[in-house]
């Protein structure tokens, strides 16, 4: 134990003489869903299926003049699948897809921030899909923010990054075409 | 080994399962050929009486039966399709048109067995008879339970079911996620379903094969003719 702690009190003697965290802390505004997790997939090799998840939180941390120290935290309730059609969510919430009653978190927690100029960044961390952690890459974009009509702050972002499907233990259910699914991120997080 | 007996009364008796209610008079006639009672005359009455069942109960339990364990089958062979096998739509399509059919003639069946004189089991034992009652009168909740957990897997989005392109089912209740409680019950109900059916029929042998009762033949047959 001892040599765990150890550690953990140098982590947090170096955060403390780095001194006050100028960055704010955001909650990703579910209240008000001005977010959403979207994906699309391939249908057969001829057109696009979009889906969502209806239901999940994340913080993030954000400071304008130091992106690259930008944390953010995304757990999603599976569960909260939606294709618009009632027996495809059912297919798959079973374990032919996201199996949720084994798995019925997702999670994506940054490790970094490259910005790239313009407002862009990679985003890179690790994605915790169906019990497999792998790390994804998303491409972000600040989209706006500032002072909200309300007395609040908001920062916007979105975000699209590509997932295969066989990494993280998908069954291949869909054929050649349908390998990879993209994922499509909209944001909008209030100051705490 | 025990003695061998040729014993021919005995052994026309026991070539004579269920005759009592059949045609007694040939089998008492000709004891010999009274193999030829137990082959039972086919009765064109509609209606139920207290001695046999008419045609249209007749036609709906047999007709019910092989769809019930058709529609099971259907039902455990399409969830295991591959997305693509070319019965992937169709499958699905057939059962879920094949289970409002099935469900229309439930309640048609339902209402015609309150409003008809039901067939005599006096022959029964006191707790066979209680046991056929609850088998008989726990198929129809458990079918209808069966039938209405089918439709909410298919329509909690709004869709309506579409049987056979004859006709469509609306959507009734809207409910997110609906589905995967429908779904369970749909299966736990399917096997039920099953299990009593099997009771039902095993009952049903019983009777015929062991007890050398009418009561098969009469669901075949319908009421003799006395």
């Amino acid at each position: 134990m001892k040599s765990q702690v150890a550690p953990l009190a140098l982590v947090a003697a170096l955060l403390a003489l780095a001194g006050p965290v100028k960055a704010a802390d955001y909650t990703i505004d579910m209240k008000g869903a001005h977010a959403s997790i979207n994906f699309r997939i391939k249908h057969l090799g001829f057109s696009w299926v979009v889906g969502r998840f209806d239901t999940f939180t994340g913080q993030f941390s954000y400071d304008q003049t130091k992106p690259e120290a930008s944390i953010v935290n995304v757990e999603i309730d599976v569960a909260s699948v939606n294709s618009n059609h009632a027996e495809r969510d059912k297919h798959l919430r079973s374990a032919d897809f996201l199996d949720v009653a084994k798995f019925p978190k997702a999670t994506f927690v940054s490790k970094s921030v490259a910005p790239d100029g313009d407002g862009k960044a990679k985003i890179t961390g690790d994605l915790t899909l169906r019990g497999v952690t792998k790390p994804v890459t998303i491409e972000a974009d600040y989209t706006g923010g500032g002072a909200d009509p309300w007395g609040g702050q908001r920062q916007g972002f979105a975000g699209t990054t590509k997932v295969t499907l066989a990494d993280f233990g998908f069954p291949d259910k869909l054929g050649p075409a349908a390998k990879d699914v993209e994922l499509r991120l909209y944001v909008e997080g209030v100051q705490q | 080994m025990h003695g061998y007996i040729i014993d021919r009364r005995a052994a026309s008796r026991s070539l004579r399962p269920n005759s009592e209610r059949l045609n007694t008079d040939v089998a008492e006639s000709y004891p010999d050929y009274a193999i030829f009672a137990s082959y039972p005359r086919f009765r064109m009455q509609i209606k139920d009486t207290r001695s046999g069942y008419g045609l249209l109960s007749r036609l709906l339990h047999w007709l019910m039966a092989v769809a019930i364990f058709a529609l099971f089958a259907l039902g455990i062979w399409m969830v295991r399709l591959d997305y693509y096998s070319p019965y992937y739509k169709l499958a699905p399509d057939i059962h879920r048109s094949a289970g409002i059919l099935l469900l229309i003639l439930l309640v048609l069946r339902f209402a015609w067995r309150v409003t008809s004189e039901k067939p005599d089991d006096q022959e029964l034992k006191p707790l066979e008879r209680k046991a056929a009652h609850v088998v008989h009168w726990g198929f129809y909740p458990l079918l209808l339970a069966l039938m209405i957990s089918g439709y909410l897997i298919s329509t909690p989005d709004g869709r309506p079911i579409d049987v056979f392109g004859w006709f469509s089912v609306p959507s009734i209740i809207q409910s997110k996620g609906l589905e995967d409680t429908a779904g369970k019950f749909h299966e736990i109900l399917a096997y039920v379903t099953i299990a009593l059916a099997t009771v039902h029929a095993a009952a049903a042998l019983k009777h015929h094969f062991v007890d050398r009762s009418s009561i098969l033949t009469r669901m075949w047959s319908g009421p003799p003719n006395t």
